[in-house]
């Protein structure tokens, strides 16, 4: 994947051609869905159903066959061992690998954004092979388990589509290191992301979306829902989004990156301590 | 029943001097902080006695028999249970306000009169440390989930964690819940198991099984995994209707005066816990039956002049039981939500829990310091609803929804510091 070049970051889809449901495959919940990443593919769906375009949900449970026919991924974040479990199963065949060279695009957190990478950390510590969507290895960090309210600017091509100001909570081990051929979502404003010292946070390549960010980031950043659902559906009129830019309001002061910086420098210090 | 809850009068017997002053350090410390009206001072009290001597739990515990309670949901309600079957027949002591965690402990312990059986829930992070100390006779082991994921990290690591902490007590008789595999995994280590099927409505953080990286396949009452062949131990004691029964061939009936299936499930843990003392199942039916409300858990109360039934849920599986408790749709209900330390700072748990089952209600009220998480969930879960952060003006809002009648009375399902600010709100009604 190293050597991929770069692909522009979730690339507006031509217009649809289809008027078959889009199809959101929610993959290994049993597995990858400890913090309520499993809302992703909910939000997802309604976001296209209030626009009046069909969708269905497709649960993918561990020991069936991954479909590689599904319009968009999502995978969550999850403990140790169901990870690795999850990594193998997802490797046979490389179904998302062959969706992502049709036309699908992936939303990975956590965990799922780990095993998207070519390695992460097994439960025994050692590194073991991830799918090589992202160009990013996984390994061990010398810091703390990052655990808090996480703030990114996005990447210049996502904020210059509208993509605002990224806010989740991140609970992760490890460090993930980017590669050449892949972007960061965001850089890092609060919080620790990637964890690699280049304040990186999360990848994108191409229609491929990994990140730290539980909340779940739908629901904190539902711009970013919208710039992945256009990569597949092509261009969406924007929809009323007061609840969720009242919640991102409110979390963005709670870390004094947004408009109510008050506290904020005085919490940063706090938490660097 | 004997509400121990912290360093009154303490009667610490032969203990070695430093424990002796460490017990009354804390309770002069608790009675000075009772006094100026900062709580009921067990904790600050508990956290002086351990600061002088940390060995205070170890060594308060000596002489008495020790029954732990511990899990993720439940803990509270079944040491409340088993506290008031046990005093039927032994002087009691109990950490009944919650505080379960070392200091907490050590206050309750503080007071215990010689020779009583004490009776304490234990925090799910901390009952390896505390059943070293304690050297209980029984263990209580409810249910393990996801709950505070920011503190606890994983589900998983608790239960290796458990299986550790049970593993040693070869003089403890471990009482534990059969439907929940990552606590039966945990709890087949332990020499002398009484399993009890109390049930599992929140599978999702035990279908990976704990043994393996196989996947648990659950079916019917049943669970087992194809990959390792870890199965449900075969239970002595579980419910039928509201009936518990044993494989001795007892049937009990369970009056209970708590409300749903959970608290069935609580009263079985605790009955059988309760054999463990010597006390007989039917004798601590009776008792427990006349329980109808733990530390404000389903009590009717006021807030803001209206009426309302203050429940308690903190994460996905508490959530799977109170669906069954509510007044049913069309009845509004008003939900409060908190992130703070003790309720877990990352409120994502919201999408786990299925807020779509709240559709058809005239309103839902989303309030507490993250009435915004949930507000933004019950939108996509397209529920009617309105967000209003203050807890009196969202019961008043709930009230007002419940069709104007005074006599309403308005569920409010809090979590947990959210609760503890409307307990604080609230006068009896």
């Amino acid at each position: 994947m190293a050597e991929a070049r770069r692909t522009p970051e979730l690339p507006v889809a031509a217009g649809r051609v289809t008027e078959s449901a889009i199809r959101i495959a929610v993959v290994h919940p049993e597995l990858l869905g400890t913090y309520g990443d499993g809302g992703n593919a909910v939000i997802l769906a309604r976001r296209l159903e209030w626009r009046q375009i069909a969708s269905e949900l497709v649960e993918v449970h561990p020991g069936a066959p991954v479909p590689d026919s599904c319009d968009v991924y999502c995978l969550g974040g999850g403990e140790d061992k169901p990870q690795a479990r999850a990594a193998a199963e997802l490797s046979h065949g490389q179904p998302l690998a062959r969706a992502v060279e049709a036309g699908a695009a992936v939303l990975a957190v956590c965990a799922g954004f780990q095993i998207l990478g070519r390695s992460f950390l097994g439960a025994d510590g050692t590194p073991r092979d991830g799918l090589g969507l992202i160009d990013a290895v996984t390994d061990r960090g010398r810091g703390r388990r990052a655990v808090g309210e996480v703030v990114s600017t996005p990447t210049a091509a996502l904020g210059a589509r509208g993509l605002p100001t990224l806010t989740g909570y991140e609970n992760h081990r490890w460090v993930t290191t980017l590669g050449p051929g892949v972007t960061p979502l965001g850089q890092v404003v609060s919080g620790v992301g990637n964890g690699a010292g280049d304040r990186s946070e999360g990848a994108v390549s191409g229609r491929v979306v990994g990140t730290y960010m539980h909340g779940p980031v739908m629901a904190r950043n539902p711009i970013l829902a919208d710039l992945i659902l256009e990569s597949v559906v092509g261009p969406l009129d924007p929809i009323e989004d007061a609840e969720a830019n009242a919640l991102r309001a409110e979390r963005l002061a709670a870390v004094g990156a947004g408009g109510g910086a008050r506290w904020g420098p005085l919490r940063r210090w706090g938490r660097r301590r | 029943m004997p509400e121990a809850t912290a360093g009154v009068a303490s009667r610490p017997g032969r203990l070695p001097l430093r424990t002796r002053g460490a017990a009354r350090a804390g309770s002069a410390v608790s009675a000075v902080s009772r006094r100026i009206g900062a709580g009921s001072g067990g904790v600050i009290g508990g956290r002086v006695s351990l600061a002088i001597d940390p060995s205070a739990l170890e060594r308060l515990a000596v002489g008495h028999r020790v029954v732990l309670v511990s899990g993720t949901n439940g803990k509270t309600t079944t040491t409340r249970l088993l506290s008031t079957a046990v005093v039927t027949t032994h002087p009691v002591v109990t950490n009944l306000g919650g505080a379960n965690l070392p200091p907490g402990l050590v206050a309750a312990l503080s007071t215990a009169e010689p020779g009583s059986v004490a009776v304490l829930e234990v925090d799910e992070a901390y009952l390896g440390r505390v059943a070293a100390a304690v050297r209980p006779v029984g263990v209580c082991l409810l249910n393990l989930s996801r709950d505070q994921l920011d503190r606890m990290s994983e589900v998983r690591m608790l239960a290796a964690r458990w299986r550790q902490a049970v593993g040693g007590l070869t003089d403890a008789t471990v009482v534990a819940n059969a439907d929940d595999p990552l606590v039966a995994w945990a709890a087949l280590a332990a020499p002398t198991v009484v399993w009890v099927a109390a049930g599992a409505s929140w599978k999702l953080d035990a279908s990976g099984c704990p043994e393996c990286e196989g996947t648990i396949a659950f079916d019917a009452d049943t669970w087992a995994c194809p990959t390792c062949g870890l199965s449900r131990p075969d239970p002595q004691v579980w419910l039928e209707g509201s009936e518990l029964v044993t494989t001795g061939g007892r049937r009990v009936p369970l009056q209970l005066g708590l409300p749903g299936r959970a608290n069935r499930a609580n009263a079985a843990m605790a009955a059988t816990a309760a054999t463990i003392l010597g006390v007989d199942e039917a004798r601590a039916a009776e008792a427990m039956a006349a329980v109808s409300e733990v530390t404000g858990r389903y009590r009717v109360v006021r807030v803001g002049g209206r009426s309302c039934r203050l429940l308690l849920s903190k994460n996905p599986a508490g959530w799977m039981e109170i669906f069954d408790i509510l007044s049913p749709p069309p009845a509004p209900v008003v939900v409060a939500i908190n992130a703070r330390v003790a309720d877990g700072r990352d409120p994502s748990w919201l999408w786990d829990v299925p807020f779509e089952r709240l559709a058809g209600r005239r309103l839902v009220v989303a309030t507490g310091e993250r009435c915004r998480d949930l507000g933004v969930r019950l939108r996509y879960a397209e529920v009617d609803h309105v967000t209003v952060p203050d807890l009196t003006e969202a019961v008043r809002a709930g009230s007002d929804a419940s069709g104007g009648s005074s006599e309403g009375v308005v569920d409010v399902v809090a979590n947990y510091t959210s609760f503890q600010q409307l307990r604080a709100l609230s006068s009896d009604g």
